[in-house]
């Protein structure tokens, strides 16, 4: 049974009519063509189609569209703003935090959501928050780096 | 051989007229494998990749080689832009693409650097070869004045004369094949090769911009989901699609044993599919875990001979100790983070392919037999790939969306499932290696006697100073022997053979009364082994003593397919709950001369992270046909808390051509591992993985 629902998605709104049931994931990569969110494991166990909602990472896969309702949803498309990349993906860039890149969109909006609540986060800190991203490729030792190194030019400080 | 012995999918003509105007050089490959491949198949034998300097002043590389995150994309146009003498920014790769490239017997083992990199360097030296003589009619100065930077041919005296290879490209139609080879520069003088370099893929990637297969969106494009078995060896014996028909917008497809449901949802086929109705022949079979290394025992054949020194039998009366050991390791997954997928559109008599793969012409061969199309009315174009360590050598999932894409007259996308992931997978094989081995009353490696069970035979070969030695093999990779589809995994073959060779020889060393350090010396003649050794110890800085030294530090060394390395591990064994805490792994790597120091590190640092997996957990689980690991919550591989200090050295060997460096390093991750471990407890591991329940087991 479809439904009309209304959502924020990367600062736009988004009317459409689905199913209630559907998840997020297949929403945003299927009716709206975003594809930078990742389907990997299908299940919650990856963390490959990690996207915000109202500032809270959620796992696409398993996040049924009713939920998104009236709210914010932050996808990798939408991390950059005014075609300036976020300290963030900078960071990755300058630390080479990716080989294969498709855990990467996960990867950084997982960092992203860490970051907004806890700006001087330690290693622990992000091992912990990270602890279910996985990378198969094995860039986690980079990763770790991009976060700090991002950590720091969000705080104004030198990277 | 003459050229009309062969039928060419397309001929060098027909590849100018798709890459349109511009300077274009042809070359080969060195690859003994991919060319005897090439013949094999008939396409021409004389090149097999070619660059193209643009009218734009751009300069792009066409080749079968794919990018699955090793990346080649980046060092190869590294070597590009050195001999050419452009600035890197203007070097396209375009890769995997089989109207646009050449043929490829595809990327696996290494092998990209080491042999397309040299022929593209030479290619590259003829193009710029052929810049100075144009810009040496265009400017009326003789050749040996003009030199070229970054773009652009001017005088050496008078600098103000020059000419930018745009210009000379402009209108030009220009087919050189390469068989006088100019000199390529020397490595003292490169600029761009051989300096650390940022990913060239990365921005793409990190914006979500980068496509991969399940990424392409076509008009009208459908989404299959395929009926498959709950086990390997079951037969579908009945079957009710009726509830799924239901779901709007659906489309079933039944033909012979393939049941599919597609829609425009990927998610509503698969809600479809779990509404289909469908019995299976159930099958038994007695292989699990347990059973499988008898089996696998029972399988062996006469044993081929890999290599041999000397006389065995004689090493056994010089030896003063004799050892005689056997290593096991299970079944293990690729578990790509992208699982297969592929996207097949038809247009009248033309099929164009979007798959991940690491063959996109064996791709092209499959879907043309599967539609009855001729090979060159295939297009199969390659995205970024999300993994492949071997995993996509082959994938049903491209002729399935061809057959689907042919019977329902639309695009159809087949993207596999985690689950079809795991079910379908072709798993590093279970093995198992017996080796028998002595010493001499100076410690000396006597002899060494090797049976490998199905482990495959690279990296089997003994490094150590050995003057008797037999190498068996009991039956390659096993093939049908195993209970599912086996195949190539990161280092095939060697994981396992390092895994059992360097733990004996750390038996052997404390057997001798000395550490694994000594000990490896004092057998080694190797003059490169013992400097990788050297450097990976004097980074590790602390020094060894005869295990088990209670400090719970691990050494192992190869020669992977002419990388060498040697890797250091300290960890720490947890002895109430018998899990390992990797702490710090040191990895010194000799790979010739090095293109991408920053990519020869990332390489290694990922086989290291990724070797842990193996290690510890990585272990398929099955019975009776099924495969019982479906998704990481059981089949767990490494994650951010398992992440050691890794600490990388390369070992500097410019005067060697480049060897392979997107394997080497994971191979030594078992031995390094296990030795560890005994050195930490004083119990050898002899199963991989190295599970906490095997930890207790060997400690009680």
């Amino acid at each position: 049974m479809e439904k009309n629902f209304r959502f924020k998605l990367n600062g736009k709104t988004i009317d459409l009519a689905s199913s209630p049931e559907r998840m997020l994931l297949w929403v945003l990569r299927s009716d709206l063509e975003l594809t930078g969110t990742k389907y990997s494991c299908g299940e919650g166990f990856c963390g490959a189609c990690t996207v915000l909602v109202d500032n809270e990472p959620v796992l696409s896969c398993q996040f049924p569209l009713k939920e998104a309702e009236g709210k914010e949803v932050l996808t990798i498309e939408g991390l950059g703003k005014n075609g300036e990349l976020h300290p963030l993906q900078d960071a990755f860039m300058q630390h080479n935090a990716l080989q294969c890149g498709f855990c990467t969109p996960g990867m950084l909006l997982g960092a992203y959501a860490l970051l907004l609540k806890n700006p001087e986060p330690s290693t622990k800190d992000i091992v912990d928050t990270m602890e279910g991203n996985l990378c198969r490729c094995g860039s986690y030792k980079r990763i770790i780096q991009a976060i700090q190194t991002a950590a720091r030019t969000m705080r104004g400080e030198r990277p | 051989m003459k050229e009309d012995e062969y039928h060419f999918t397309l001929d060098r003509r027909e590849f100018l007229k798709l890459v349109g105007s511009g300077i274009v050089v042809f070359f080969t490959t060195g690859d003994p494998f991919a060319l005897q491949q090439r013949r094999d198949r008939g396409y021409p034998a004389d090149f097999n990749a070619y660059l193209r300097i643009g009218e734009d002043g751009r300069v792009s590389c066409f080749t079968g080689k794919i990018e699955m995150g090793q990346g080649i994309h980046t060092s190869l146009a590294q070597m590009l832009a050195e001999e050419l003498d452009v600035p890197l920014d203007k070097v396209d790769m375009v890769m995997g693409d089989t109207d646009l490239c050449p043929y490829d017997g595809g990327t696996f083992g290494s092998r990209s650097t080491k042999y397309f990199g040299p022929p593209l360097r030479q290619a590259a030296a003829e193009a710029r070869a052929i810049l100075i003589q144009l810009a040496s009619e265009r400017l009326q100065v003789d050749q040996k004045n003009l030199v070229a930077k970054e773009g652009v041919i001017f005088h050496q005296q008078n600098p103000q004369k020059k000419i930018s290879y745009a210009q000379l490209a402009q209108g030009k139609k220009i087919e050189r094949h390469l068989e006088e080879k100019p000199p390529i520069k020397p490595y003292r003088n490169h600029t761009v090769s051989g300096r650390p370099t940022d990913r060239m893929d990365a921005r793409q990637k990190v914006t979500g911009e980068a496509k991969f297969t399940g990424d392409i969106r076509l008009p009208g494009m459908l989404h299959a989901k395929i009926l498959r078995p709950p086990a390997h060896g079951e037969t579908l014996k009945s079957v009710i699609v009726s509830a799924a028909k239901e779901i709007e917008g659906v489309t079933i497809i039944q033909d012979e044993d393939m049941i599919a449901v597609l829609h425009k949802y990927p998610d509503m086929a698969e809600q479809a599919l779990g509404l289909i109705d469908a019995r299976f022949e159930p099958f038994r079979s007695k292989l699990d875990n347990q059973t499988i290394f008898r089996h696998l025992k029972n399988s062996a054949q006469e044993g081929d001979v890999v290599t041999e020194k000397g006389n065995v039998e004689e090493g056994k009366r010089l030896s003063a100790k004799t050892f005689d050991k056997t290593y096991y390791n299970h079944y293990v997954a690729h578990a790509p983070s992208e699982p297969h997928a592929a996207l097949v559109n038809i247009e009248g008599n033309k099929a164009t392919v979007w798959a991940s793969t690491q063959s996109p012409f064996r791709a092209q061969a499959e879907v043309a037999q599967v539609l009855g199309f001729p090979q060159e009315k295939v297009r199969v174009i390659t995205p970024f790939v999300g993994c492949g360590f071997g995993g996509k050598n082959q994938g049903y999932q491209i002729v399935e969306a061809a057959r689907l894409a042919k019977l329902t007259g639309k695009p159809v996308q087949v993207a596999w499932s985690r689950k079809e992931e795991f079910f379908y997978d072709t798993f590093r094989p279970a093995a198992i290696i017996d080796i028998k081995s002595g010493l001499d009353g100076s410690n000396k490696i006597v002899f060494w006697e090797y049976r490998n069970y199905f482990a495959g035979d690279r990296s089997s070969q003994p490094f150590y100073d050995i003057p008797h030695f037999r190498v068996l093999s009991m039956g390659g990779r096993g093939g049908s022997v195993h209970p599912f589809g086996t195949g190539a995994w990161r280092g095939p073959g060697s994981n396992t053979n390092v895994f059992a060779m360097e733990s004996q020889v750390d038996g052997m060393a404390e057997a001798a009364g000395m550490d694994p350090l000594e000990f490896r010396l004092h057998n080694l003649d190797d003059e490169r082994m013992k400097r990788v050794l050297m450097a990976a110890a004097e980074k590790f800085g602390k020094s060894f003593s005869r295990a088990p030294s209670g400090k719970g530090y691990g050494l192992a060394c190869t020669d992977y397919l002419g990388t060498y390395l040697a890797t250091i591990a300290e960890v720490d064994v947890n002895k109430n709950n018998s899990e390992v805490r990797v702490k710090r792994v040191v990895c010194a790597q000799d790979t010739g001369e090095v293109i991408n120091p920053e990519g020869v590190r990332m390489q290694i640092e990922g086989c290291i992270t990724m070797g842990l997996g193996y290690c510890f957990t990585e272990e398929i689980r099955f019975s009776n046909g099924r495969i019982l690991d479906e998704n990481f919550d059981t089949y767990e591989i490494p994650r951010f808390s398992w992440t050691p200090q890794i600490e990388t050295v390369l070992v500097d060997n410019p005067e060697m051509p480049p060897q392979g460096c997107g394997e080497p390093a994971i191979t030594s991750m078992g031995a390094v591992i296990a030795n560890a471990v005994y050195d930490a407890i004083g119990k050898r591991m002899f199963t991989l993985p190295m599970t906490p329940d095997r930890i207790k087991e060997a400690l009680s």
